[in-house]
């Protein structure tokens, strides 16, 4: 389980996350909402210690992210998959060697054959040809980057994956590819998610419960019938696209 | 409106502060790379990457710089020792001028530029594109896998291309002296081992160590930290040039009054 509880982030003078809690149980498939520059991806950040948060706390599995020690976080994050907005992929690296990195458990990282087909089947996973694996990022187009870091993120099957606008920038077709396989993590493995995207419909779709996170706050949460009928203005206004950035503080 | 004092107390209130920040990051940077230390079989083959890369990378740069190092000085030392200076003093200048300064610092300065330049440029690169992020998610110390490696390699590395640059140097001077200034060899190699202390060879190295130390951690550490997109990389790259290449110079006043003045 995912705990975040009254979680406060600053950057200079700029309040990104104004007491943000939000709970995400087991197995659960969580869509993050938002205008950009609301610090959805800070709060992804946040929960896998890459970014420690002013005040508040994230625990995950009972454990304090922030005051957890070196070993201790690492462990903690062989256990959560991060699908990063541009795929961050090593680029000294071929594509086979950037997913291998994914693999968590030392003896599987160690045994090349289990690699290769471990790699492979991630691929397909994400609608790309094993071939793909002799590929430098740099011969990749942004879609395929941006799986190929997906498939990185599952190769250890996580406990959990925190995904950071999974389907912006691909074609439809690849986009309902993704959402999915973020379906399928959950059925097949139980896979508990947090799914930063502007992708209303495919929210809609793969999600258990929806929030929207504006001006620093979660400012409505609910399933997706109930997101879809909320009445908070905010919610309202994103759905119907008609955001004013300054009047819910996404610009200050 | 603030006044002009207040204005000099504020920016020097900035100032400190992001100093001690920096020496804070410094320190925390140096404490990760102590604890990545343990992961031998990770930084391990990675070293061995870098070192060849540095080795082999900057020998031509390094022979090149070397060889008008050694030349220019042959020659000046010619122009100025006329009337009853014995010319085997060249061999003496030559010699001492390229080992105690000359073969250490240029070889800090040119590897400053390309080693430092470099080094900061990659992970500069790798820290904007979220790739140090994406290292740190899966679970992998940033240390082992990107800085260790590099820093050792220096250290391994450019005490070596020292070595090389003090010999080619001091050959090519010989080489020089003897055919514009018609010096014997008998009468080089007497010069040369005058005024020659076993300490001269070793102050050297010591300094290419020093030197490589500093190439190492303060490109890493800019390009560590860089912020803010392809301008934070520019930033980055540069601060590590002219900060290594600054630091190589007054670490060569200091190493000079410890080693040869104590």
């Amino acid at each position: 389980m995912i705990e975040i509880k009254d979680v406060v982030k600053r950057f200079g003078a700029q309040v990104v996350l104004n007491g943000v809690n939000l709970t995400v149980q087991e197995g659960e498939t969580m869509a993050l909402l938002g205008p950009s520059g609301t610090g959805k991806s800070v709060l992804l950040k946040a929960i896998i210690g890459l970014i420690r948060p002013d005040r508040g706390e994230v625990v995950v599995d009972g454990l304090h992210v922030a005051s957890l020690k070196r070993d201790a976080l690492s462990k903690l994050r062989a256990t959560i998959g991060y699908v990063f907005q541009n795929g961050a992929l090593f680029d000294s690296m071929d594509v086979f060697e950037n997913i291998r990195l994914g693999l968590t458990n030392e003896d599987e990282f160690k045994n090349p054959e289990y690699a290769r087909e471990r790699a492979a089947e991630c691929l397909r996973l994400v609608n790309l040809q094993p071939d793909t694996m002799k590929k430098m990022p740099a011969q990749l187009s942004g879609g395929m980057r941006k799986r190929v870091g997906i498939a990185r993120a599952i190769a250890g099957k996580p406990k959990y994956v925190l995904y950071d606008e999974p389907t912006s920038g691909l074609d439809p077709v690849n986009s309902d590819i993704i959402d999915a396989l973020v379906m399928r993590l959950k059925e097949e493995l139980g896979v508990t998610s947090i799914m930063v995207t502007h992708d209303v419909r495919g929210s809609f779709r793969t999600a258990d419960r929806i929030a929207l996170l504006t001006g620093g706050k979660i400012v409505a949460i609910g399933a997706p019938e109930e997101f879809k009928e909320s009445p908070v203005p905010e919610v309202r206004a994103f759905l119907e696209r008609d955001f004013d950035l300054e009047r819910d503080g996404a610009v200050k | 409106m603030r006044g002009p004092v207040e204005w000099l107390t504020m920016k020097a209130g900035r100032s400190t502060l992001d100093a001690l920040a920096a020496v804070g990051r410094f320190a925390q940077l140096m404490a990760e790379m102590a604890r990545g230390l343990v992961e031998v079989k990770i930084w391990f083959p990675r070293m061995i990457d870098e070192a060849w890369s540095i080795g082999v990378g900057s020998l031509f740069i390094v022979l090149m710089i070397s060889s008008f190092t050694g030349g220019v000085t042959a020659l000046q030392a010619g122009y100025q020792f006329t009337g009853n200076i014995p010319i085997y003093v060249v061999g003496s200048l030559v010699t001492e001028s390229v080992v105690l300064e000359l073969g250490p610092v240029l070889v800090a300065l040119i590897l400053a530029g390309r080693i430092g330049a470099r080094y900061a440029a990659e992970l500069g690169t790798m820290r904007v594109t979220e790739q140090i992020d994406a290292l740190e998610s899966l679970g992998r110390s940033p240390a082992s896998h990107l800085l260790i490696p590099r820093v050792l390699a220096c250290l391994m590395m450019i005490p070596v291309l020292v070595i090389i640059a003090d010999f080619v140097a001091v050959g090519t001077g010989w080489f020089i002296a003897k055919s514009t200034l018609g010096i014997s060899n008998q009468d080089f190699a007497y010069g040369a081992r005058v005024y020659w202390h076993t300490l001269d060879g070793w102050y050297s190295i010591i300094k290419g160590f020093f030197f490589a130390g500093t190439i190492g951690l303060v490109s890493c550490y800019r390009g560590y930290t860089t912020q803010q997109g392809a301008e934070g990389v520019g930033r980055s790259v540069t601060g590590a040039v002219v900060t290594t290449s600054v630091l190589v110079l007054l670490l060569d006043v200091i190493l000079a009054k410890l080693i040869l003045q104590p």
